[in-house]
């Protein structure tokens, strides 16, 4: 298995804008959602314009959708019954208000947006890329490189996992509820860790071959300049923003 | 001195982990521009003596003299860590960095290049293996052997003047493993190179040993 982005990276109006900047805009845009509330529908709008510019794959953005809303169903069935107002029916001694209901509703709106915000930003950038761009936004070097290290040997322990579990179904394992099979999952864990711990002993080892002493030397492969589509991007999105933040706190 | 010997292991005795004792009392010697295979049963200790010879794993008894200082402390072998250029078996351990130029452009930094003349470094040595065009790949979706083929950049980027090569070979197809064959021919460099592939062996270096019960002695192929 291998971390993919949700777009493909075909270069599409807003997959080509600078990482660092789409992580910045998806984090100030995300504040805005939250503190607003009235121009909730408009902003869905605008998310669902900025992912399909995007080109983010349907699938992806539905997959990354159905966890959400299943909360956000719960929300709705439970909150109005908590919220003083307007009864809409009553179920025994409880009552369902219309301002629950409507509070429900802008949450899951507002939920949405900002996950398709993520997705059409954040979640189209190349992991290895996320992980240059947010060394470049000085994120501390040790998440960073936390993050690196994952993506690179993601894959290698999947592989490895993938191994170890054939193995287990090509000598008639098959996964049932009982003391066997937790047993087997465990010591399939726990090879996977004392695999993954060895290892990580021989990259350190590797690494000190290589004259590693405990710092890493800042090193960007591809140093990347803001261009004229960076600013055009920012000034539409900030636009938009901008247009939001009126609806909710301005004076039209 | 032209003759002093770049490797000069002398009585040398070390185990790993286990207790159970990889060398006994083991001699080995590498000259400039020589090229020894070492070959052997499993589990014999091939991959545990190159590990010595950059300082991972510790000496129990006898000397060990690289470049023509003796080396025991961990301090000594930053040098001989510079100087000598590891492949390790298994191209995964060593390629830990997301994309190919990172990976061959870490060593010159860690020697205290520039961005650039590492940067620099890291294209003229991806060129110079027939690799161009590979700096932003990103190192998980490349095949076994274009792996070891960036791991060996990576080594040769930090212009060693030995290279131990483990098992270069292993796990590659015929296309690779003619191609790394080729480029080690090219190199100038004295090296160590364990393997078990007969042909191979032959075609790369000029002498063999075998690696057994703790001692090393002249390896002669079976008539064919």
């Amino acid at each position: 298995m291998i971390l993919e982005p949700d777009a493909n990276p075909k270069h599409s109006i807003v997959t080509s804008v600078d990482p660092r900047i789409r992580i910045i805009a998806a984090m100030v845009f995300s504040i805005v959602i939250v503190l607003g509330g009235k121009s909730a529908i408009l902003a869905v709008l605008v998310a669902l314009v900025v992912a399909a510019f995007a080109q983010v794959r349907i699938w992806a953005l539905v997959m990354r959708l159905a966890p959400l809303n299943l909360l956000m169903l719960v929300l709705v069935i439970t909150l109005p019954f908590s919220v003083p107002g307007e009864s809409m029916f009553l179920l025994g001694p409880l009552s369902y208000s219309f301002e629950g209901f409507g509070q429900a509703i802008v949450t899951a709106l507002k939920g949405n947006t900002i996950v398709i915000m993520l997705t059409a930003l954040v979640a189209t950038i190349e992991p290895v890329q996320l992980g240059h761009a947010l060394e470049r936004l000085y994120v501390p070097q040790k998440l960073s490189r936390l993050f690196l290290f994952t993506v690179r040997y993601f894959g290698v322990i999947d592989s490895e996992y993938n191994r170890l579990s054939r193995a287990m179904m090509m000598r008639g394992f098959r996964p049932r509820l009982n003391l066997h099979t937790l047993r087997s999952y465990a010591y399939l864990s726990g090879m996977l860790l004392v695999h993954a711990l060895d290892r990580s002993e021989r990259i350190l080892d590797a690494m000190r071959c290589r004259g590693f002493d405990g710092r890493f030397h800042s090193f960007d492969p591809n140093p990347h300049s803001i261009s004229w589509n960076d600013g055009c991007f920012v000034i539409m999105l900030g636009g938009w923003t901008a247009v939001l933040l009126n609806i909710d706190y301005g004076s039209w | 001195m032209p003759d002093e010997p770049l490797i000069n292991v002398h009585n040398v005795t070390c185990g790993h982990g286990g207790g159970e004792m990889v060398l006994s009392d083991a001699s080995f010697r590498l000259d400039s521009g020589c090229r020894i295979g070492l070959t052997g049963p499993n589990g014999m200790g091939k991959s545990t003596f190159l590990h010595l010879l950059v300082g991972l794993v510790p000496v129990h008894g006898g000397e060990l003299e690289i470049f023509g200082s003796h080396r025991m402390s961990p301090a000594d072998f930053t040098e001989v860590r510079r100087r000598i250029g590891l492949l390790f078996q298994d191209s995964d351990d060593q390629l830990f960095c997301p994309t190919v130029l990172e990976d061959v452009a870490f060593g010159p930094l860690n020697l205290g290049k520039s961005a650039d003349d590492a940067r620099d470094i890291a294209t003229a040595t991806l060129t110079q293996l027939g690799l161009d065009g590979f700096e932003d790949r990103i190192i998980y979706k490349l095949s076994g052997g274009e792996k070891r083929l960036v791991a060996l950049a990576g080594i040769l980027a930090m212009e060693p003047d030995v290279l131990l090569l483990d098992e270069p070979c292993a796990g590659l197809d015929e296309t690779a493993e003619k191609r790394i064959t080729e480029i080690l021919q090219d190199l100038p460099h004295a090296m160590i190179v364990v393997s078990h592939n007969r042909a191979f062996l032959r075609a790369v270096v000029h002498e063999t040993y075998r690696l057994e019960d703790g001692q090393f002695h002249p390896h002669v192929w079976d008539a064919e």
